[in-house]
């Protein structure tokens, strides 16, 4: 194991979402259900779920993300910890990218392996599946890259979650849109590299802008 | 090694908090802070550990600029104000050990802090079960974790009982006799000793409007 401030954080985080409260299984457990509900209000009818799926399992995605958005940051600074975290011997732009992390390793991450099971339930054919897993590990990162910064911005505000959803849900219309397309590219037998390039690329900026603006958002929030 | 604070001022929100403010501090000192409340005191030890910018002035530690190089002075400074920092759905030990962790310490290093502070019998308790004091005692043995030659201390005895006051008392005198520092905000005689005391008297013109925009401003 490496001995690093930044795995140490990034071993926290991790450990802490999966710990009673901390989120973790929630958003998961909230991902699968939202996603159960779909044929049960729809329908079983095969063409119409197999349509819509792609753009149901990115939305229910998308939400899943910003149940255990709003604690990112603020569980840290309610209780002291993000002082302490901004005194640790590494940037607060490597602390917010190692939280960053920790949040994608308990939500994107178990919402991408799971999501193959989810889109078969939906009628997806086996054939769109690769496709539908490759665009949930190239985007949803950017799900976890731009709340952070939405949850850096109201960390100070008394339930700010429903602030932090109006600020950061058009945000991630980009990556709702490219993710759904793909899925949808490879339902009609076309190609999906187009596409999943933009979506990563999307990915890449938000990695590339979030440390810097969330570790500004804080900064100015720890006043 | 030693800290120099320059005509230190801070603002909060277009208000005026302290400003002017000169202190010198030796290696191997301790320094009571001292000042009724609302004077400015916790907001004086977030300034110096990095948290609140400094509206003008500076403070040095050992010739490195907190203006300047605010990083390489955080990593100098401990700081323990008045939340503790502890994660209830985690192990008592365990939270000592992930702060051990993020400093890259030695993990001998936390047995060691729990025994110091009384804490080792529950070691292996949810933190969630600590009364305020067992909290404030593991928020303090993180001190022993961290080494900094800096010790911000704000209000470090609050909801301990008297043996543990006299353990943080005897800490600070092992930390200053191996040439750390020490600021203490406190109301209680700490006894350590006749250290330099920085007093701080309620600033005056407290309704002066400070012009530029609170927030916008220094946007560090």
């Amino acid at each position: 194991m490496v001995r690093s401030p930044f795995a140490a954080l990034v071993r926290r985080d991790t450990r802490l979402a999966l710990r009673l409260g901390g989120g973790g299984a929630v958003g998961i457990a909230f991902f699968v259900l939202a996603v159960v509900l779909i044929p049960l209000g729809v329908g079983r009818e095969t063409a119409t779920l197999a349509r819509i799926a792609g753009g149901v399992l990115w939305v229910a995605a998308l939400l899943a993300a910003l149940l255990s958005l709003d604690r990112l940051f603020q569980a840290d600074y309610e209780d002291g910890s993000l002082d302490q975290l901004m005194l640790a011997p590494m940037p607060l732009e490597q602390v917010v990218l190692a939280k960053t992390i920790a949040h994608w390793l308990t939500t994107g991450l178990p919402m991408t392996l799971i999501a193959p099971v989810l889109g078969a339930m939906l009628q997806l054919p086996d054939t769109a599946l690769p496709a539908l897993v490759l665009a949930m590990a190239a985007g949803t990162p950017a799900l976890s890259f731009i709340g952070a910064i939405g949850a850096a911005i109201t960390v100070g505000v008394r339930r700010g979650g429903l602030l932090l959803s109006i600020l950061v849900l058009p945000l991630y219309i980009p990556t709702l849109v490219f993710g759904a397309r793909v899925v949808e590219h490879a339902l009609l037998g076309l190609s999906t590299a187009g596409v999943m390039g933009l979506l990563g690329g999307l990915t890449l900026f938000a990695a590339a802008l979030s440390p810097f603006a969330s570790a500004l958002a804080l900064r100015i929030n720890a006043r | 090694m030693e800290l120099v604070l320059e005509n230190l001022a801070c603002r909060r929100a277009g208000r005026i908090v302290f400003r002017g403010l000169d202190f010198r501090l030796a290696a191997g000192e301790a320094a009571s802070l001292r000042g009724p409340n609302g004077v400015g005191k916790s907001t004086l030890l977030r300034v110096l550990a990095g948290l609140i910018p400094a509206a003008e002035g500076d403070a040095r530690l050992g010739g490195i600029s907190l203006a300047r190089s605010r990083g390489a002075f955080q990593e100098r400074v401990a700081y323990a104000g008045h939340l503790d920092a502890v994660k209830p759905a985690l192990g008592v030990a365990e939270n000592l050990a992930i702060w051990a962790g993020l400093h890259a310490a030695d993990p001998s290093r936390v047995g060691a802090a729990l025994e110091r502070f009384g804490i080792a019998h529950i070691a292996g308790h949810p933190a969630a079960q600590c009364s305020a004091g067992q909290k404030r005692r593991l928020g303090l043995a993180r001190l022993m974790v961290m080494d900094r030659p800096l010790w911000l201390l704000d209000e470090p005895t609050v909801s301990l009982d008297a043996a543990a006051s006299a353990l943080v008392a005897e800490l600070v005198r092992e930390h200053c006799a191996g040439g750390g520092m020490a600021l203490i905000a406190t109301h209680i005689d700490l006894g350590l000793g006749g250290g330099p005391v920085l007093g701080m008297a309620p600033f005056a013109e407290a309704a002066e409007t400070g012009g530029a925009d609170p927030f916008l401003e220094g946007a560090w």
